[in-house]
């Protein structure tokens, strides 16, 4: 067991690219004089989900921003299957805090509006679209305008235009704290779901500690002023125990509680 | 359910109507006539057609000074909203165009362009222009945030962010600068007719004001606002239309 963990570990720092479907290397950003990312480096096993975790401030949502090539950094580099990002890429997909749905286009033309700005053809993207729609269980909603939904299933509309593009890596920017708490915990649940069902890498922003824990298989504990990756964890053995059991797993409360004891003193 | 509307809408017309009797009955003013008698005075213009003919007079530079407004206001706007350089050079004249005194200007705009229809559209133009360009601008400037990120990390151009997400997400400001820019180009189409050459509606508000007939007067003073409030109905009818969810205001708010 000790034994295998030294080999991957080895094999990971001599070939990062391999098995990292995202790689940041000394990422740093200034606002004015403001340093929100300093000499980050962070490595996105393919096919995981990476949490960002951290108190308000730390920089997580500016690296995801920086990833998803919305915002330029300032000096270090970052690639996404091996290719440097410049900006926005067909590899990439975002789901936003606040859904960003267009208010006058239906479910179906916002689930589609990824493909659409692809110039892919009407029939076509529209039967991708209602593909993910059911997927996120939103079937029978096609012709229902974002305000005639309610937070929750307005969120489903954004995970399903992300789908919809089939980027390899999915950009998650605290997709559920708009949506109450119970909705919340069923799309943690279907989160799972979806990480071992479509095969792609996700890296998903989060303040809420039981969240990242429940959802990742790696956790980066991002600390402030100035930005840095302080922790990488990785839990090992709920993750096949059932979305029932993992809330009372042992290894799930004992690292719910290691989190807060690291992150209490840099919250106000 | 879409009963109560309009009866609430009837209920309304019928109290401005009837208090306008009621004052025409007093009367507040020998020059104020009844509701019925400016209503039999339209019905007697509608009969012999010079309402008509005054209306094919008036509609030209209506139509005209709107269209234009219209077109080059939106398309103004959109570049105002978009470049703070365009604005900085631009934005002052709109907004000395709208507060400048029209009525006092016109006397310079008929020795630059004649009492022909050009100083009529003008003055139409400069009446309904500037709250179209003024809106237009400062919609596309609010455009919230998080779409036009939204649109750029799914691979939008400049063009696709303009066409598919600034403009429909500044619609409902700008059909709402419009509503402002067609009551204003109304008037404007009435002062021109008033102040430059008496021809089309304002030659009927003028000359049976000349003759005291005020019935035929404020006839003609409802006929123009009645059509006012069907074309500007008109121009919700196709927002709604275009622009369906719009109406609902903005889910991310």
């Amino acid at each position: 067991m000790a034994m295998s963990q030294i080999d991957s570990a080895a094999v990971k720092t001599a070939q990062p690219l391999v098995d990292s479907a995202v790689s940041v290397r000394n990422v740093s950003k200034k606002y004015g004089d403001v340093q929100a990312l300093k000499d980050l480096s962070l490595e996105f096993p393919k096919g995981e989900l990476t949490s960002l975790l951290g108190p308000s401030g730390c920089g997580k949502t500016t690296l995801l921003k920086i990833i998803a090539g919305l915002l330029p950094h300032d000096s270090g580099q970052i690639e996404v299957g091996g290719k440097t990002v410049t900006g926005p890429g067909p590899d990439r997909a975002f789901v936003f805090q606040d859904f960003a749905l267009l208010p006058w286009a239906n479910v179906l033309r916002n689930a589609a509006f990824g493909l659409e700005l692809r110039g892919v053809a009407k029939s076509e993207r529209e039967a991708i679209a209602e593909k993910y729609i059911r997927e996120v269980g939103l079937a029978g909603f096609e012709n229902k305008f974002p305000h005639q939904l309610s937070g929750g299933m307005r969120q489903r509309v954004g995970l399903a235009r992300a789908l919809s593009v089939n980027a390899q890596v999915l950009l998650l920017d605290e997709p559920f704290s708009a949506v109450d708490e119970q909705t919340r915990r069923k799309f943690q649940e279907d989160m799972l779901a979806l990480v071992a069902n479509e095969k792609k890498t996700f890296i998903f922003v989060t303040h809420s500690i039981e969240e990242a824990v429940y959802v990742s298989d790696q956790i980066a504990i991002l600390l402030p002023r100035p930005s840095r990756v302080s922790e990488i964890i990785r839990p090992t053995s709920f993750r096949g125990k059932g979305v029932e059991n993992i809330r009372r797993d042992s290894e799930y409360l004992d690292i719910v509680d290691e989190i807060w004891a690291s992150l209490r003193s840099y919250v106000e | 359910m879409n009963n109560r509307p309009l009866l609430l809408k009837l209920l309304s017309a019928a109290l401005v109507f009837g208090a306008w009797e009621i004052a025409g009955r007093i009367p507040i003013s020998y020059a104020f006539p009844t509701f019925i008698e400016s209503m039999t005075a339209l019905l007697s213009m509608m009969g012999d057609g010079s309402i008509f003919l005054a209306y094919a007079e008036t509609l030209k530079p209506l139509v005209l000074g709107l269209v234009i407004s219209a077109f080059f206001g939106i398309g103004i706007g959109l570049w105002i909203g978009l470049s703070a350089r365009f604005e900085w050079l631009f934005g002052p004249i709109f907004i000395v165009m709208q507060t400048a005194p029209l009525a006092a200007l016109i006397p310079i705009l008929v020795m630059v362009y004649g009492i022909g229809l050009t100083s009529k559209v003008f003055v139409v133009c400069v009446m309904a222009m500037p709250v179209i360009v003024l809106n237009t601008s400062g919609a596309v400037r609010n455009t919230p945030q998080s779409i036009k990120d939204m649109a750029k990390s799914f691979l939008a151009s400049d063009r696709d962010v303009l066409v598919k997400i600034i403009i429909p997400a500044a619609s409902p400001i700008i059909f709402s600068g419009l509503r402002l820019g067609v009551s204003a180009g109304f008037i404007g189409a009435i002062l021109a007719e008033l102040k430059i050459t008496p021809t089309g509606v304002g030659d009927i508000i003028s000359y049976s004001r000349s003759v005291a007939d005020y019935p035929s007067m404020y006839a003609a003073i409802f006929s123009i606002i009645l059509l006012a409030v069907i074309f500007l109905n008109l121009l919700e009818k196709l927002e709604n239309y275009m622009f369906e969810g719009n109406n609902r205001g903005y889910v991310s708010d």
